[in-house]
């Protein structure tokens, strides 16, 4: 080990679990270098570019041979790109004009990006898929490996700047042991992906990538340490922190409640037909969060009535009996639709996405609500509908006369915007139930981007503040006898889910790999002592002694699974 | 030279899906083939980038020509597959 490096590394834990396994790093685009000489023999160097590209395109198609419907079209077009006679054109006139090698692929590549970024819309996306193909082949022209995640060959934990939803996309728990960042935030794309996936994850890690490649990691994606070379000794604690967390998860599988046997629905947070199919295997009450974006986001022209029909039918039977909690479409300037893009804002978070979207396109959103009422209609399932982003009781009861005109049996509203939660009790006058989207709650009661990894102190879901608008739409929820889940990131955490049923929801809906140590820390404890964690929660004056103070009065079991 | 007119009937344009069977058509044809939009510069039509960075949309009039043995009947398959929807198939 090096005398200058780190033994240990301190981030944000974000998926709970352990690993050991070697370093393997997510490589950054290289640029082209500053002392790069001139093109003085065009046509040779030519001959190295068309070499190079054709290395990268088929570097590509081998890979979109084994990639999954959704990435196959994105590989292959990529490799299509690399294929270009309009690049090829572009590059041989850059040498020609004396650019040095790299120097002239990013000149052409730069070209076609601007001309694709003043077309805007889908052609602006196309950016990405060509800057990738520059990445690779500079590259390749400097003698280093192609950027971006590399084939695992032995289960490796993964390091990176950060990883883009595209990189995460083809990682699987059996060769990806763990993962770590140096950005990204608790409620990042990784954060998210990687809880889904089940690996341990820790973002935050600053330092990380100084470490060698090869160098055994030990990680603990629960408490959020990194341990670089780790003793015998250490992996040995690692070990046993494992074996005790697995021992307080073989609690059983039967429904939430707490030590008491107040019940606490135990639900799933899925975006597509195959999570359906992955959650409703486990035991968990039903779904609490089905997003239904990815239906809609990469596509040009808006899913027929009939494709969504047949979508929301599948969802519905893989659950029979069990609820489904739907989310209509929540999508704005930051996750632009192709066909219904309302052009660019100045801050997307607070702009016209949402059921603010809703209401302008009533196209999109009633073909939506049809589809879904022709879903119910057909399983008799347990559907309750609920929109994203209201703000007012003007918008819940907007949204509720849609859904009920359609004959869908319960409306509900998320409750993210601060507003929505300080007004709880008149909203839920016109709705049946609430359910409180903590991640963006609480971005906006602390004005700070959640996407920005910078800002992570201020995005603790310990956090009081957000604590305390949660219990005011709690209290309002208890007047109006209407029940409030949480689908955010908080209610899998299983400290937070303790304070969040102390503090009065009913149902807590997460990544399935998170139910089983919710379930277990709720059985552990009654009904008055979540009541007690809350209070002692907000009474402390920061995240951190919030967690504290939960940590110092509650069962130690909870230690083990934190 | 061979040249044929024809108006674009995709519902979103040259670009995405309906560029890229229409530039993989162009190369399967293993002849020079240009497009141009009314008035402006023939770009070669077996480029993805230069295909879509032409921005045609529904509607509107495309010019292709190709030389050599086999041009005309390219021609006419090519305006055959831009005279469809190809996004809706």
């Amino acid at each position: 080990m090096g005398t200058d490096l780190a033994h240990t590394f301190h981030g944000i834990g974000v998926s709970a679990g352990t690993a050991v396994g070697p370093l393997v790093l997510v490589r950054p685009a290289p640029q082209p270098p500053a002392d790069e000489p001139a093109t003085t023999d065009a046509a040779a160097a030519w001959a190295q570019v068309q070499a190079v590209l054709e290395e990268v395109a088929s570097g590509l198609e081998a890979r979109a041979a084994g990639a999954d419907a959704h990435a196959k079209p994105i590989l292959e077009a990529g490799a299509m790109m690399a294929r270009d006679p309009g690049l090829a054109a572009g590059i041989e006139t850059q040498l020609g004009a004396g650019l040095g090698i790299t120097h002239a692929v990013a000149a052409a590549v730069a070209e076609y990006c601007a001309m694709f970024e003043s077309l805007g819309g889908y052609m602006a996306e196309r950016v990405t898929d060509l800057q990738d193909v520059r990445d690779r082949a500079v590259a390749r022209l400097l003698g280093e490996p192609e950027p971006g995640v590399p084939t695992l060959s032995v289960p490796s934990v993964l390091a990176a700047h950060d990883l883009a939803p595209a990189e995460t996309a083809t990682l699987t728990a059996d060769t990806c042991l763990g993962i770590i960042t140096e950005a990204g935030g608790p409620t990042s794309h990784t954060a998210i992906l990687a809880a889904q996936l089940g690996i341990p994850a820790v973002v935050q890690a600053v330092g990380i990538l100084a470490v060698p490649v090869g160098t055994t990691i030990a990680l603990d994606g629960g408490v959020g340490e990194i341990t670089v070379d780790p003793s015998t000794e250490e992996v040995a604690l690692l070990a046993e922190r494992k074996r005790r967390r697995e021992a307080a998860l073989a609690g059983g599988t039967g429904k939430g409640c707490t030590k008491d046997g107040y019940p606490v629905a135990l639900l799933a947070n899925i975006g597509t037909v195959d999570d359906a199919r992955r959650a409703a295997a486990q035991p968990v009450e039903g779904v609490g969060l089905f997003r239904t974006e990815f239906l809609f986001l990469d596509r040009d022209t808006m899913p027929t009535l009939e494709e969504q029909t047949a979508t929301y039918t599948e969802v519905f039977t893989a659950f029979g009996d069990r609820r489904v909690v739907v989310r209509t479409l929540d999508a704005g300037a930051d996750k632009p639709l192709k066909f219904a893009d309302l052009g660019p804002e100045e801050n997307p978070a607070l702009g016209r996405r949402g059921l603010r979207l809703g209401q302008i396109r009533t196209d999109v959103l009633d073909t939506q609500l049809q589809a879904l009422a022709a879903a119910y209609h057909a399983t008799g399932a347990d559907v309750r509908v609920m929109a994203p982003m209201v703000a007012t009781q003007a918008e819940a009861v907007w949204f509720a006369e849609r859904v009920r005109a359609l004959g869908l049996p319960k409306v509900g509203v998320m409750i993210e915007v601060p507003a929505a939660a300080i007004r709880s009790r008149g909203i839920l006058y016109h709705v049946d139930f609430a359910s409180l989207g903590t991640n963006d709650l609480q971005q906006y009661t602390m004005a700070a981007d959640r996407m920005q990894g910078e800002l992570a102190t201020l995005l603790d879901p310990w956090e009081p503040a957000l604590l305390d608008v949660i219990a005011m739409a709690c209290d309002g929820g208890h007047a109006m006898g209407k029940p409030i889940g949480v689908c955010g990131e908080a209610g899998g955490n299983p400290g937070l889910a303790l304070v969040l049923v102390g503090l009065g929801v009913s149902s807590l809906s997460m990544a399935p790999s998170k139910v089983a140590a919710v379930r277990t820390v709720l059985a552990a404890h009654t009904l008055e002592q979540c009541q007690q964690f809350a209070a002692a929660a907000r009474a402390a004056t920061s995240a951190a002694e919030a967690k504290a103070a939960v940590l110092a009065i509650a069962d130690p079991i909870l230690a083990d699974l934190i | 030279m061979p040249t044929r007119q024809v108006a674009v009937a995709s519902s979103v344009g040259l670009h995405a899906r309906p560029a890229s069977l229409f530039v993989q058509a162009a190369t399967a044809a293993g002849l020079p083939i240009t497009i141009a939009k009314e008035g402006g510069k023939p770009v070669d039509a077996r480029s993805i980038l230069m295909v879509m960075a032409l921005g045609a949309k529904h509607g509107e009039t495309v010019t292709l020509s190709a030389e050599g043995e086999g041009a005309d009947a390219a021609l006419d398959s090519l305006v055959d597959l831009l005279s469809r929807d190809l996004d809706a198939e």
